[in-house]
């Protein structure tokens, strides 16, 4: 089944593709973001996610409807977490279950790009010097969503 | 009292309708990430005159917060995304949306 949320726990990755996987389907592709220790140069000592749930969740289904639209047959399964993480921990998981590899996989890189592109969710860099930043890093292609 | 006499009221419902299309439009705008920190708050109360628009919104909740430098944003009314042209209205649910970082 089709599954969007935002969790404030960690992410399991395994159910994660179990709810797209089915005899049906040949192959599932899995994407799975995890916090990075340096961004730009700095030492980063974790980040804070946060979301507009309800539109985060509105935006995830509309992803997932328009690559099972695109990628016909594909199955959708992405989870974002929010709240404060540490190095190493998933912050989003994407599994595209489809009868084929290459859709299985395209599909999967769709809606990743899709969610840094549009879906409302932020993150505060913590840096080991003890300053803190909110990355922009979807300012030019959010802006083109707001342009119809 | 008792024998005071009531007004009489407002004779066609056309002119109330007019009436009330020139209230202002009462809104509480969602905030989140840079714009929730820059205004302290996770919402703000914002009352606009009749005919605001998004980039109305936009523009008055950044000149609550000047000199922050605060990023571009976009506005959302009830959960999509919405052009600077589009016209807000009393009960929409109204949001700001700084540069997403989602993954």
């Amino acid at each position: 089944m089709t599954h969007v949320a935002i969790v404030e726990q960690a992410i399991n990755v395994p159910a994660l593709q179990a709810r797209v996987a089915g005899p049906d389907m040949g192959a599932v592709s899995l994407f799975v973001g995890a916090v990075r220790d340096t961004n730009g140069g700095r030492a980063v000592s974790g980040i804070a996610y946060s979301a507009y749930g309800a539109m985060a969740i509105r935006e995830l289904e509309a992803i997932a409807a328009e690559v099972e639209l695109e990628f016909h047959g594909a199955r959708v399964a992405v989870e974002h977490r929010v709240g404060e993480l540490t190095i190493g921990e998933a912050s989003v998981a994407v599994a595209v279950a489809h009868a084929h590899r290459a859709m299985a996989i395209d599909g999967c890189r769709q809606v990743i790009e899709e969610l840094k592109r549009r879906v409302p969710i932020w993150k505060c860099e913590h840096y080991l010097d003890g300053t803190r930043e909110w990355v922009h890093a979807g300012t030019g292609a959010a802006a083109r969503v707001g342009t119809p | 009292m008792s024998s005071v006499h009531q007004p009489v009221p407002e004779p066609t419902l056309v002119f109330r309708q007019t009436h009330l299309s020139r209230l202002p439009v009462q809104l509480n705008v969602l905030l989140f990430a840079s714009y929730a920190e820059a205004l302290g708050a996770p919402s703000i109360a914002l009352t606009l005159g009749e005919g605001a628009s998004v980039a109305d919104v936009l523009a008055a909740i950044r000149a609550l917060a000047p000199g922050r430098g605060l990023p571009p944003a976009l506005v959302a009314v009830n959960q999509e995304y919405a052009s600077p042209e589009h016209l807000v209205a009393q009960g929409d649910e109204v949001a700001i949306i700084p540069p997403v970082a989602g993954g």
